[in-house]
């Protein structure tokens, strides 16, 4: 058979290449210029290779702010992810109560994230808010604005309130496609509930689950506006999470020589994460034995 | 091990049932005997799967009892009621290795290791899972995954009846000939009772030695195979069983004849005489493999034409009008045709009258 030559179905993917060209690949280029170059101004330009790079890697600032974002993003999936399967599996399964659940686990996804912050600062103001007011209440001292350990407290809180509710609408989607005959089947095996959970329901919501790691990981290493809004990276630098302390040189600093170096070097770690985390919940459990 | 017996059974699954379609199961009594293989045949939505809700105890019937042996189960859970079961698609525990897949019920009832180690290869034998015992259940074949599901029945030794909800829709055809032999060597040796849900009727013919025939929520006919095939108690017996199944044709008695169309088809003489004293509609039903083709102007048989001959590899199917009605006869395929226009011969002790559905007899 003859194979007549014709390049011209490249045009066809040319969109795709114009978009992502200008949705990801040429923002990020921008950001590689700056990362290996000194910008004084128009024209004003020298070459300065990994310096910024070697810059941002040397400063501890930097370190503490990577230490503690790795701190919060574990600490953050160690909570969310147990916490969702539970109210998931507590969930109802039919009538009129699974609406309501599901509209009132879904506010907080839909309230502004700047908004988040400014409620929590309100809800846990020792003078005022409802939860401080509570806590200061029962005799314990409790201020987030002075204490770094409050701060924490207060920064997973909200966000465990914040995000849990994507991880529990997940890992329901994830219980409600388990076909009836598993649980039958389990029933006429003896399966005690623990047993059900281990071997049906939680092999089954692998897929979701890994979906949900990904994306509270991503976003909680990402996070900004609601601890920026909460407490403004404080008490001192104890709450300043990477991106806190990458618009403070960025923008506070104007040294955008070293905030690409150091985007790009958070860019890849998300990515690296990312992937290491895909690779292990598609593995986890499917290997052979031998 | 005991037999089943269900009392009166009646179920609907509206709270409140008003009508007769309301009801999915109209009151039924039927025994099952211990280590028999039943088929529950019958079309979609006749039933058949809640009747076996009823005896696995994933439905409770809104009347009557369900008895395992003395025992009476009917508001008994699952769990208490020692069946096990095999559902259409492969339930199988996907992280656990084929060996944990089937000592998951024992272990779950604290079996100590050495007998469930037992149990289990003894099993595994028998379905022929041996070598795949030590891999993970997950990446198995559709009839290995099924195999592993009846295996989680057969290790438990206090198991009273297998349940089967047509297992074998999602296997090949190839492996479904082996899987249906494989379940009847299972039947033999195990000697357990099976009630084995299809809606495909060789499938009930070759597992079971009892099917039950069942039609919008009602039993219409108990037998073996073969009372089924060639005594059907009800003209949805009649056509429901066999392919093509069988011809039915309004008639009318007289004397020792039923009168199809103005032709005289004789009759066993019990039957017509009983015939004649009917007072519902009548109807005559003939298999389309009793009736026998010949020559036209035959002595004693009635004249039909022939429309259509289909060749159907060992056998051919003939299409022909009786008067005004369409007649289906199984043909063998050295069988010669008469021509267009040929005679039919009816035996006698092969063909039936029903009177309102129900045969007469």
């Amino acid at each position: 058979m003859n194979k007549t030559e014709n390049n011209k179905a490249w045009f066809l993917v040319l969109p795709v290449f114009v978009i992502v060209a200008f949705s990801a690949i040429i923002p990020l280029m921008t950001i590689v210029n700056y990362s290996v170059q000194d910008i004084f101004g128009p024209n004003q330009r020298v070459f300065v290779g990994t310096e910024w790079f070697v810059d941002v890697l040397g400063d501890p600032r930097l370190r503490d702010a990577l230490w503690r974002q790795f701190l919060f993003s574990g600490l953050v999936l160690l909570i969310e992810i147990p916490l969702g399967v539970l109210i998931a599996l507590a969930m109802p399964k039919q009538g009129w109560l699974v609406s309501v659940v599901l509209v009132v686990l879904a506010l907080p996804l839909l309230i502004p994230w700047n908004v988040i912050g400014t409620i929590w600062i309100i809800f846990t103001r020792p003078d005022i808010g409802l939860l401080g007011v509570a806590i200061n209440g029962l005799g314990v001292q409790f201020d987030h604005t002075a204490s770094p350990l409050d701060a924490w407290v207060t920064v997973i809180l909200m966000e465990v309130w914040h995000w849990t509710p994507l991880v529990a609408l997940l890992a329901y989607a994830g219980l409600r496609a388990i076909p009836d005959a598993y649980f039958q089947a389990a029933r006429i095996d003896g399966a005690s509930a623990w047993a059900t959970f281990r071997y049906i329901q939680l092999p089954k919501m692998r897929g979701v689950l890994t979906i949900a790691v990904l994306l509270r990981f991503m976003d909680s290493f990402l996070i900004y506006a609601e601890p920026f809004v909460l407490t403004g990276g404080g008490p001192g630098n104890s709450t300043t999470f990477l991106s806190i302390y990458l618009v403070k040189v960025a923008v506070g600093q104007f040294d955008l020589g070293p905030a690409a170096a150091f985007s790009i070097i958070y860019f890849l770690i998300i990515l690296l994460f990312s992937w290491l985390f895909y690779q292990a919940l598609l593995n986890v459990g499917t290997g052979e034995k031998r | 091990m005991a037999r089943i017996e269900l009392n009166g059974i009646e179920h609907s699954y509206a709270a409140k049932p008003r009508t007769e379609a309301d009801w999915a199961l109209k009151r039924l009594d039927l025994v099952w005997r211990d280590g028999g293989a039943y088929a529950l045949l019958g079309p979609s939505g006749c039933g058949k799967t809640t009747l076996l809700n009823v005896i696995s105890g994933l439905v409770y019937p809104t009347k009557g009892s369900v008895m395992f042996g003395d025992r009476d189960v009917t508001n008994l859970p699952t769990q208490q009621r020692n069946i096990a079961q095999v559902f259409q698609f492969p339930v199988i525990y996907d992280t656990m290795t084929v060996f944990d897949n089937l000592a998951f019920p024992l272990r779950n009832r604290a079996v100590d290791g050495a007998t469930i180690r037992e149990r289990v290869e003894e099993v595994a034998a028998m379905l022929e899972l041996t070598p795949e015992l030590d891999r993970r259940a997950h990446g198995l074949t559709a009839d290995a995954k099924q195999k592993i599901s009846l295996g989680r029945g057969l290790v438990r030794n206090d198991v009273a009846a297998v349940l089967f909800d047509e297992p074998l829709t999602v296997i090949d055809p190839q492996l479904k000939f082996q899987l249906r032999r494989k379940l009847k060597e299972v039947h033999e040796r195990f000697n357990l009772t099976f009630i084995y849900v299809t809606h495909d009727q060789n499938e009930a013919l070759t597992i079971a030695d009892q099917v039950v025939l069942m039609n919008e929520g009602a039993v219409v006919q108990v037998g073996t195979p073969q009372e089924l095939f060639e005594n059907p108690r009800h003209t949805f017996v009649g056509y429901f069983i066999g392919s093509p199944g069988m011809n039915l044709v309004p008639c009318a008695v007289d004397g020792a004849a039923a009168v199809v169309d103005g032709q005289r088809i004789p009759l066993a003489a019990a039957i017509a005489e009983k015939a004649q004293a009917a007072a519902g509609t009548l109807e005559l039903g003939i298999r389309p493999e009793f009736l026998r083709l010949v020559p036209a102007g035959t002595e004693g048989a009635v004249p039909v034409t022939v429309i259509a001959v289909e060749e159907l590899g060992s056998f051919k199917m003939v299409e022909a009008r009786l008067g005004e009605h369409a007649i289906k006869v199984k043909l063998s395929e050295d069988k010669h045709l008469p021509g267009e226009s040929a005679c039919l011969v009816f035996p006698p002790e092969r063909t039936k009258i029903y009177e309102n559905g129900q045969l007469i007899e």
